[in-house]
């Protein structure tokens, strides 16, 4: 099955003009290979995925993000209806939310008593559109059922306490059906994608004396459909001015891809 | 003549009297114990003060920074109307549940018709010694009680503990001064000084002069002032719920058991309710849902909301409720279906304020200010009072950033629907607060930590808020030694110094930590140096 999936990432990127990339070029057999996947059910060609969301951002089916982040979300924001795993970074949740509640968005947060309101605000976040569940208890998932009705981005902590996979995908399926955006804060079973924060390099200390100023992150997408291709970003997080600068981005080369290998700039 | 006759035909009041109930109010929502010095301040005056810090010399109206040289480790609370109306709510209702009738005159004061509930409890001593008891039993907070003819005579009589015979008002009221005339919210502060510059110090000698003279030299305020003076009532007390016809109500054959059919039900029982109020020219800002079961059980909860409620409002609420209910866990889940219900309205405003909703899309208030009206703040209100209804009240919050210096004091976290107005000071310059960015983690509790050298001897911060040493290695709550790759700091904050333990007075540090391998990056964290005797070190935030 991996191998299938590998396959498929590089008929996706062969054929696709908006994701320049590494891959087979586009000879007879790749489109051989491209007419066969595409007629399986379920699977599309990347122009065809290329086009849907074109009309999706037309159609508000995106709900905007941050300059810095476009590059890291293959739809270059939230598509609704989508789960999004986070890990490893607060900050890189809480940005996510940014440019979305500045425009009119609402955001939700259930079962993350500790986010530090101070830090969304500075960040960019809209914070009289933020609501906190600070406590949902056992009754998180029909917490987190009823604010995916109304609210377009709702945050949630790892279900595991909570039921686990079965919450889990029940909670996505109810994102899906009703246009919100998922956004989990840790892992999250049947994610459509995750952002991983992996490394940080601080700057602004010196022995004593400074303030922390800015941190250099480096941040991983990976997920399903058109999101398949792994993305590699390196962001500013915070940067000078207080909320997320990219200082660059590169797509992983599909199938063979320890990140180790690839250079980042 | 007449005098006489009116005071004949007067209530018999009682009156219970929770005193200092700004200040109780404030130190329950603040966590503070009864025995420390307490007081709330309104722009930068006391409101209101505990009992030990009266003893300490802390009086009314005086300003903040003498009640503090009176009384240097009182706790400065703020005024809260909302809070105070709030927190009453539950020594109203435990009143009621003994006595029907009741008026609440101001968070702290609630005022009962006694004659019926005397007669049915054995006499006006037995009665108050039931609501004492019932009222610190249920409520848990203290309280006076007294009883006179007449709510004035009665709110003096509680502030003595007394009661006052029948017909013994005028009497009783004759000896006292003037000034109990000027009781909160009356605003006849101006008159009462008046008064007293006339030579007239008591409220009998003001009694003595007659009416038409009172009325010719003071006027309306006046007059209403010597009627209370003479022991009568300045108007009849207005009860607390509003007419009962304004409810509505529906029984079910067969019960109710499933909330569809409580959806459905819902609908049309809040277009009557809603058009009930509508014909009034009233809307509802306070719903009650009363539901009653096949086996008798009583189910209730009152909806508080910061707008008027349309019809769909009200539908919703009530769906919410009995899915609330009919949802719940077993053992709290009623035991049968629901066969009665009725929607009251607990608090009303008139209807006009609901015409705002016309222009809609007009010009946009400021975010916010709690006043958004797009068609996404109205979901996610819903939405939010959705989850309120299965959580409680108190589990959905939005948050006010204000003045402060640490990250976990400039957040006060508001309950949903309630008015989210920043505090005073809330844009001022904090001097030691430090420049962002905030940790993106605020721990609730702070996490102990060790801050160790290179050679694992602890650090710490000396009197002049200088490091001991340079911190190589933090271990946060026993776990392992993590090593420090930068650190910068002390920044003291030196707010409180007076306050005995060190509350106020602590220092940060920021320390960047070492990764540990790829799936632990190294992290920074803020950490807090505290406490005069056995000085601790805590993690207050991790800049994840």
């Amino acid at each position: 099955m991996p191998g299938a999936v590998a396959d498929l990432r590089a008929a996706r990127s062969s054929s696709s003009p908006s994701f320049p990339g590494p891959g087979p070029g586009p000879g007879a057999g790749a489109g051989k290979t491209v007419a066969r996947l595409a007629s399986l059910p379920g699977v599309g060609t990347a122009s065809a995925v290329a086009a849907r969301d074109e009309h999706a951002q037309v159609t508000g089916r995106v709900l905007p993000v941050l300059p810095a982040l476009e590059d890291l979300l293959p739809w270059g924001g939230l598509r609704r209806g989508s789960t999004i795993a986070v890990r490893g970074s607060t900050s890189l949740l809480l940005a996510l939310l940014a440019e979305a509640t500045a425009v009119g968005s609402w955001a939700a947060v259930v079962g993350l008593p500790r986010l530090g309101v101070v830090a969304a605000g500075e960040l960019g976040v809209e914070v009289s559109r933020l609501a906190l569940v600070p406590r949902p208890g056992a009754d998180f998932a029909a917490a987190a059922a009823a604010l995916l009705d109304g609210v377009d981005l709702v945050v949630t902590g790892p279900p595991g306490r909570f039921g686990g996979t079965q919450t889990a995908r029940r909670l996505s399926a109810r994102a899906r059906h009703r246009g919100a955006v998922l956004l989990a804060f840790g892992s999250w079973p049947g994610a459509d994608m995750e952002l991983r924060c992996t490394s940080a390099r601080w700057s602004g200390l010196e022995g004593g004396s400074g303030y922390l100023r800015e941190r250099e992150v480096v941040v991983d997408a990976v997920g399903r459909g058109a999101a398949a291709r792994p993305t590699r970003a390196t962001l500013l997080l915070p940067g000078p001015d207080g909320t997320v600068t990219a200082t660059g981005s590169a797509a992983v080369r599909p199938g063979l891809s320890p990140p180790e290998e690839v250079k980042v700039g | 003549m007449s005098g006489e006759r009116a005071q004949q035909r007067q209530a018999r009041m009682l009156v219970l009297w929770c005193p200092d109930w700004p200040v109780v109010a404030a130190s329950a929502a603040a966590g503070l114990p009864a025995h420390l010095p307490a007081a709330v301040f309104a722009a930068n005056r006391v409101v209101a003060c505990s009992a030990v810090a009266r003893a300490a010399g802390v009086t009314r109206d005086m300003r903040r920074r003498e009640a503090q040289s009176r009384c240097p480790e009182i706790a400065v609370l703020a005024e809260d109307p909302d809070r105070d109306a709030r927190l009453f709510e539950p020594v109203a209702a435990a009143v009621e549940e003994l006595v029907v009738g009741v008026e609440v005159v101001r968070p702290g004061l609630v005022a009962v018709p006694v004659s019926g509930a005397a007669g049915y409890f054995g006499g006006e001593l037995r009665l108050v010694e039931l609501l004492v008891d019932h009222v610190s039993g249920v409520a848990g907070v203290e309280c006076q009680i007294g009883i006179a003819d007449g709510l004035f005579a009665a709110t003096l009589a509680a502030h003595r503990s007394s009661l006052v015979d029948p017909g013994c008002s005028a009497e009783f009221l004759a000896p006292l001064s003037v000034t109990e005339l000027d009781q909160p919210g009356s605003e006849r502060a101006e008159l009462v000084d008046l008064l007293r510059r006339l030579g007239l110090r008591t409220l009998g000698a003001f009694a003595a002069l007659p009416e038409k003279d009172v009325v010719s030299r003071f006027g309306s305020v006046g007059l209403l002032a010597h009627r209370l003076a003479r022991g009568q009532d300045e108007r009849p007390p207005h009860r607390r719920r509003p007419p009962p016809e304004l409810s509505a109500g529906r029984s079910f054959d067969p019960p109710l058991e499933r909330v569809d059919a409580a959806a459905f039900m819902a609908k049309t029982l809040a277009g009557r309710f809603h058009d009930g109020l509508a014909s009034r020219g009233l809307a509802c800002t306070r719903l009650g849902i009363y539901a009653t079961t096949e086996h008798g059980e009583q189910l209730s909860r009152v909806w508080r909301c910061a707008e008027p409620l349309t019809p769909e409002g009200i539908a919703d609420r009530v769906r919410w409720q009995f899915e609330g209910w009919l949802r719940a866990g077993e053992g709290v889940r009623p035991t049968a279906g629901v066969t009665r219900i009725r929607l009251e309205p607990e608090e009303t405003v008139e209807g006009r304020s609901l015409q705002l909703g016309l222009w809609r899309g007009g010009a946009e208030p400021a975010p916010g200010q709690g006043g958004e009206h797009t068609p996404e703040a109205e979901r996610a209100g819903r939405a939010l009072v959705h989850v309120q209804g299965l959580l409680g009240p108190d589990s959905v919050f939005t948050a006010v950033t204000e003045g402060g210096r640490g990250p976990a004091e400039r957040v006060r976290l508001v309950p949903w629907g309630d008015q989210r107005a920043p505090s005073p000071g809330h844009e001022a310059s904090w001097p030691e607060r430090l420049p962002g960015p905030s940790p993106a983690t605020v721990f609730e509790e702070p996490v102990p930590a060790v801050v160790a050298g290179a050679e694992g001897e602890e650090v710490g911060i000396t009197g002049r808020y200088q490091v001991t040493g340079v911190p190589r290695q933090v271990a946060i709550d026993g776990g392992p030694a993590r090593r420090v790759v930068e650190w910068a700091g002390p920044w003291p904050v030196l707010g409180r110094w007076w306050a005995g333990d060190g509350a106020g007075t602590c220092a940060r540090m920021q320390v960047v930590l070492e990764g540990e391998g790829p799936e632990r990056p190294g992290g920074a964290l803020l950490l807090r140096w505290q406490g005069n005797e056995s000085p601790l070190w805590t993690v207050e935030g991790v800049y994840d």
